[in-house]
Order: C-alpha cells, then sequence, then structure tokens
C-alpha cells in the first residue's frame, strides 16, 4: 500500500556527493533483515562513521527531505536504499538524475524523488549548507519545489505515480482489478508467441 | 503491452526471474494473501547467500545467512515455482542460469530483482531489473507498469587488439560517458565489434549496462544467438524453434530507426582496462596514471594522483560474478595462470554447477589449483559478499566484477576492476598487470 503524499514542509539536507550508489544507502549486508524491524538505522550505515557526517549534525538530523546530486541511487536495485529513507523519516529526494530503479523504488515507498536541473539543486544545496535549518516545501499537487523565500522551482513527474501518491492508491490492488485484461492479452499472444506462455 | 494508462503502460512479463534475495516480496505477497499467477513462467535459483565452499546451507557462516537460502527454498517449494535447488547442477548466478538454460529468449520481456538483469539483453530481450514491490506486483499478476525509455545506440565498429575483452570494452564505454551516462535509456550494443563477439561476450557487455546507469542493455538477435540457444532445455524445440526463429528474426533494429542518442568506439583503439576509484567510471586502460580525483574516492582506496596504476600491488584477487563466471572466462584466466603460481589469495567462482562441471571436463579446475587459486562451488560470492566471501579492510582487490563501490567487497575493502586474464596476471604477480606483456 503505497502512503499518500500531497505536500510536504520540512528541514531538508544537502548531499553533496555524485554517483550516490544504494550500496552507500544501504550496505549488502542489512537486506536479510526483516522490514519490520525498520531501515532507518542502516541509512548510509558505513559512510556516516565518518566524524559531521551531515545527517547526524543538528539541525540536519531533523531532515525529512534530502537535496542530492547526479545519479543519485545508482546501482543495485535494492528496495532497502529506499526502506532506510522512509524509515528514516525522509519523504522527498531531490536531484538532478536518479537511477532509475531507485526512482521507481522510491515512488512505491511513499517517497516523492524529484528531478530538477543540475544548477537548481547546486543552489539549494548551497542554500541549505548556508542556512542549516531551512525549510524546503515538496507540493506534489502544484508540483513544484518552493524555498522559504517562496521562490518556486516547478518539477515533471510521471502522472501515473503522482495520482498513485496523492491519493495513496495501492498499485498491486489496481493490477489485480485488471486481471481479466492481463488474461485476454495472455490467450491471444499465447497463439501468437506459443512458447512464451506456460 | 496489456494496455495504457497516463503514460504507463502495463506490460506482460514473460519470464520472472527469481533468488533468494526475494524474500521481502514474498513476506508482502503472503501478507496480501496473494498467489503467484503464472509459477511457471517464474524460475528460481538461489545465488546471493550461497555458501560457496559447499552445497551446504549449514556452511553459511552465520545462521541469519543459512536462513536466507533455506527461506528461498520453502518460498518456492510453497508457490510451485520451477528452482533449482543449491545441490543441482543447475543451480548458479540468476544471470548465468537464465541464458545456460534457454530461459531467456529473444524479444522476451524478462526481469528479475537485480540491477545486473541487463546481461540477459544479449539474447535479444529486453531485461531489466527491479526492486522488490515490482517483484511482489509481477508475482501477484506477471505484468509490470513501465513508462518508455529513451533509445540509445552504442556502436564499437573494427576489430579488438589482442588481449582486449569484452570487459574492457564495457569498462571503456563506462568511462567515456560516465555511470549516468545512459540514465532512462534503454541501450543497444552494435557495430562490428559486437557483432563479431560471442554469446558470452555479449552478456558480459550488457551485463554492466547498469552501470552506465542504463536499466537495459541489448544486442540484436542474430545466428550467434540461435546457435547459441539451440536445444538449451527450456528453448522451443522442433516445430516450434524453427516458428521461433522465423519471428526472431523480425526482431533486429531497422535499418534507418533514429535513437534519442548515439554514442561511437572504435575497437582497435581499446586497451586492457582497471579501475582506480569507487564508481565503474573511474576506468583506465592498464598504463594510465591515478587522475586528480574526487578526495573521498581517493582516499578510501588509499590512492594519491600520479601513481602508475601498472604494478600496483594487490592483496587479494576475485575471479567470478554474473559479469566473467562463464566458462569462456575462466578459460581466459586459466590461459594465463597455467604453469604459474598465486602471490596472493586468489577465489575462482563459477557462475553455475554446470559451468564448474564443464570447467572440471577441460581440466581449467586443476590449472587454477596447481596455481594456488581456491576452485568454489557457484555463486554470487565476492561480488556483493552477502555470503561473507569478504575482504578486509583496506585490502586491495583485483576483480572480475562489476562494481568498485565503497563496501562492496567487504567494508573498506578496495576493489580494482578488471577482466579475467587482467585478474588471472594480478594474482600471478600480486600486482596490477597488463596482462599483454605476460
Amino acid at each position: 500500500m503505497a502512503e499518500q503524499f500531497t505536500s510536504l514542509t520540512a528541514i531538508a539536507a544537502p548531499y553533496e556527493p555524485v554517483n550516490v550508489d544504494t550500496d552507500q544507502i544501504v550496505p549488502a549486508r542489512f537486506l536479510k533483515f526483516p522490514r519490520k524491524d525498520g531501515y532507518g538505522k542502516f541509512l548510509f550505515h558505513d559512510v556516516r562513521e565518518d566524524p559531521g557526517f551531515v545527517l547526524d549534525r543538528v539541525p540536519f538530523d531533523q531532515a525529512r527531505i534530502l537535496v542530492g546530486n547526479a545519479n543519485f541511487g545508482c546501482g543495485s536495485s535494492r528496495e532497502g536504499a529506499a526502506y532506510a529513507f522512509h524509515d528514516a523519516g525522509f519523504r522527498s529526494v531531490i536531484a538532478p538524475s536518479f537511477g532509475d530503479i531507485f526512482y521507481s523504488n522510491c515512488m512505491k515507498n511513499g517517497i516523492v524523488p524529484v528531478r530538477l536541473p543540475d544548477s537548481e539543486c547546486a543552489a539549494l544545496r548551497s542554500l541549505l549548507t548556508n542556512n542549516p535549518g531551512n525549510q524546503l516545501t515538496v507540493d506534489l499537487v502544484a508540483q513544484e519545489v518552493r524555498e522559504p523565500d517562496g521562490k518556486v522551482h516547478r518539477f515533471a513527474i510521471d502522472p501515473f505515480y503522482r495520482e498513485m501518491l496523492l491519493r495513496g492508491v495501492d498499485e498491486l490492488g489496481l493490477t489485480l482489478t485488471l486481471v481479466p485484461q492481463i488474461e485476454a492479452f495472455e490467450q491471444a499472444y499465447a497463439r501468437e508467441v506459443p512458447w512464451a506462455v506456460r | 503491452m496489456v494496455l495504457r494508462r497516463e503514460g504507463q503502460c502495463l506490460l506482460y512479463v514473460d519470464r520472472h526471474i527469481i533468488h533468494d534475495g526475494s524474500f521481502h516480496a514474498f513476506a508482502n505477497l503472503k501478507h496480501r494473501g496473494a498467489r503467484v499467477r503464472r509459477p511457471q513462467q517464474t524460475f528460481g535459483t538461489p545465488d546471493h547467500y550461497v555458501p560457496t565452499v559447499s552445497r551446504s546451507p549449514a556452511d553459511a557462516p552465520t545462521p541469519e545467512i543459512r536462513r536466507m537460502v533455506e527461506t528461498f527454498n520453502d518460498n518456492v517449494l510453497h508457490h510451485g515455482i520451477p528452482h533449482f535447488r543449491l545441490s543441482d547442477a543447475g543451480q548458479g548466478i540468476v544471470h548465468i542460469v537464465g541464458p545456460e538454460q534457454g530461459i531467456t529468449l529473444p524479444g522476451f520481456l524478462l526481469v528479475c530483482g537485480d540491477s545486473h538483469t541487463s546481461t540477459h539483453g544479449a539474447l535479444g530481450a529486453l531485461a531489466f531489473g527491479i526492486g522488490q514491490s515490482e517483484n511482489e506486483h509481477v508475482l501477484a499478476t506477471q505484468a509490470l507498469w513501465q513508462a518508455a525509455q529513451k533509445t540509445m545506440r552504442i556502436s564499437v565498429e573494427g576489430r579488438r587488439p589482442a588481449g582486449v575483452s569484452a570487459k574492457d570494452v564495457i569498462l571503456a564505454i563506462i568511462a567515456k560517458i560516465g555511470a549516468g551516462g545512459a540514465v532512462g535509456h534503454v541501450v543497444e550494443y552494435a557495430g562490428s565489434a559486437v557483432r563479431a563477439m560471442s554469446i558470452e561476450e555479449r552478456l558480459t557487455v550488457c551485463n554492466m549496462s547498469i552501470e552506465a546507469g542504463a536499466r537495459a542493455g541489448m544486442v540484436a538477435p542474430d545466428d550467434t544467438t540461435f546457435q547459441y540457444l539451440k536445444g538449451r532445455p527450456f528453448a522451443p524445440q522442433g516445430a516450434e524453434w524453427d516458428r521461433a526463429v522465423k519471428y526472431w528474426r523480425t526482431l533486429p533494429t531497422d535499418p534507418d530507426a533514429s535513437f534519442d542518442a548515439e554514442v561511437g568506439l572504435k575497437a582497435e583503439e581499446l586497451q586492457p582496462m582497471v579501475t582506480w576509484g569507487t564508481s565503474p567510471e573511474n576506468a583506465l586502460p592498464i598504463g594510465g596514471v591515478v587522475p586528480a580525483g574526487p578526495k573521498r574516492a581517493l582516499e578510501y582506496m588509499g590512492l594519491t594522483p600520479g601513481t602508475r596504476l601498472e604494478g600496483l600491488p594487490v592483496d587479494r584477487v576475485f575471479i567470478g560474478s554474473c559479469t566473467n563466471s562463464r566458462i569462456e572466462d575462466l578459460r581466459a584466466a586459466a590461459a594465463v595462470a597455467r604453469g604459474h603460481k598465486a602471490s596472493v589469495p586468489t577465489l575462482v567462482v563459477p557462475g553455475s554447477g554446470l559451468v564448474k562441471k564443464q570447467a572440471e571436463a577441460e581440466g581449467l579446475d586443476r590449472v587454477f589449483r596447481e596455481a594456488g587459486f581456491e576452485w568454489r562451488h557457484a555463486g554470487c560470492s565476492m561480488c556483493v559478499g552477502m555470503n561473507g566471501d569478504v575482504g578486509k579492510a583496506q585490502e586491495r582487490i583485483a576483480s572480475t566484477s562489476n562494481r568498485n563501490f565503497e563496501g562492496r567487497q567487504g567494508k573498506g575493502a578496495r576493489t580494482h576492476l578488471m577482466s579475467p586474464a587482467m585478474a588471472a596476471a594480478a594474482a600471478i604477480s600480486g600486482r596490477l598487470t597488463d596482462v599483454r606483456k605476460l
């Protein structure tokens, strides 16, 4: 069941590195643990051993929005990376580009991935670095990110998933109502490509 | 495509391959009370968590890891999913097993909860990795919501020089376009150098598409593809085979098709490659020097700019993974290892039980053993370390795997990616070595 998301105003944290891979977001050795125990404690587990790690500094330890850099969440398909952000309280990640699988995993876990141009992300990270504790608003209804002074960054998002998140629709529940269409397709397809349908 | 809704397409999934990391999906499926809709189009093999010292889950280093292998077995049995058990010769890494068994076929949409599913595109399938929610979705419906992706053609023209492998080709591509260079795209690998590749070489190239950001990479099916697939256990047989080949011949891209992006490489200019940093895009010819890269990556790797890559001492070597653990990879490594002795601990992990058997029939295991390499059972092993096969902090590892990310091969371990021949050369000399000079 997807968690509903309309708009969120919260402290945002800047995260500078490019190509942040999901192995850094949650190391593989934690993926065997059941979700019910929570994945928040694994978020950036090994990277945050560095003293002064941004998400451990006041007020970024209260952040619920992250502003990252290019190719954020690349690499492994592990959904544990989205679980870790979610369970640590994050509901939106803003970046110039995302690893495709991480992007899709976010939307299935109530986290809004926002793509903004490189220069706008850089400006936001610098705003947050220079003004720790500044809040951003991620508004999925209006499809914009707003700065505290009212400056607006418009973003595009897939209308299908926008609707899912706005209404908190259960994606699998929706598809299960379409099983008759899947069956009809399957029957026609089995005549055309018989070796596919077993 | 079943239907379209608001820019998303509900796609019919021909084959769904699953492994022992899929327990979140099964747990969610159980919670919902849903069943697996098409168990016969689903296929399972344990790989991520399996011990490589034996075929007994009891040899897993911790009870939690053992439980992962056993839970997977329970799940596939419960849902009636065709699968290989750990003790079956057919068991292996999902991306080795799919092609090897003929489960992966041209024109199929194939998905798996692993980002290296791009591998299967080498056979002309559209294949990509999915998350656990999508995994559950496919189990329950045999369908998946997807938006159309952009297209990129990467053409490699000409002949590869001696000593330059398929791994070097894909590392050179990633170095050229960057780790995010193909985000949002499906890549088609084309050009005479790709056409000339064996299927196993194409599998290596497509495997690392994800390291350039592409969720899928593919090669148009041709006679090489059909020869590879004919007679494989799950491939069509008899009259159906002929009908399938006729259909598959219609699949290649039209000559006048246009792509959203085009990239070109000259095979003649390629050299054996190694990575120096913590992203696969940090790849250079072996004759290169460490550049002034990101401070964090250099610190993690224990390198300073200006250091020559050739000659850099290594502590350990890993030959295996879904990138490079097929029989041709093992032959290439054995050809270098033959008659030499390893200077550092070296692990050879075949991609499947069948690859292992084939290697043993060819005497490659003896070559490795006589060289002091450890010859293990099939699994993902030290590519991702989830089964406990890991390097130690600050150990420098020459590896044929696909990711040099921080902590990938063990917390603090330093990975240098390269081809099987280059890794075998590093094992012998104990240093990053230009295999052409051996």
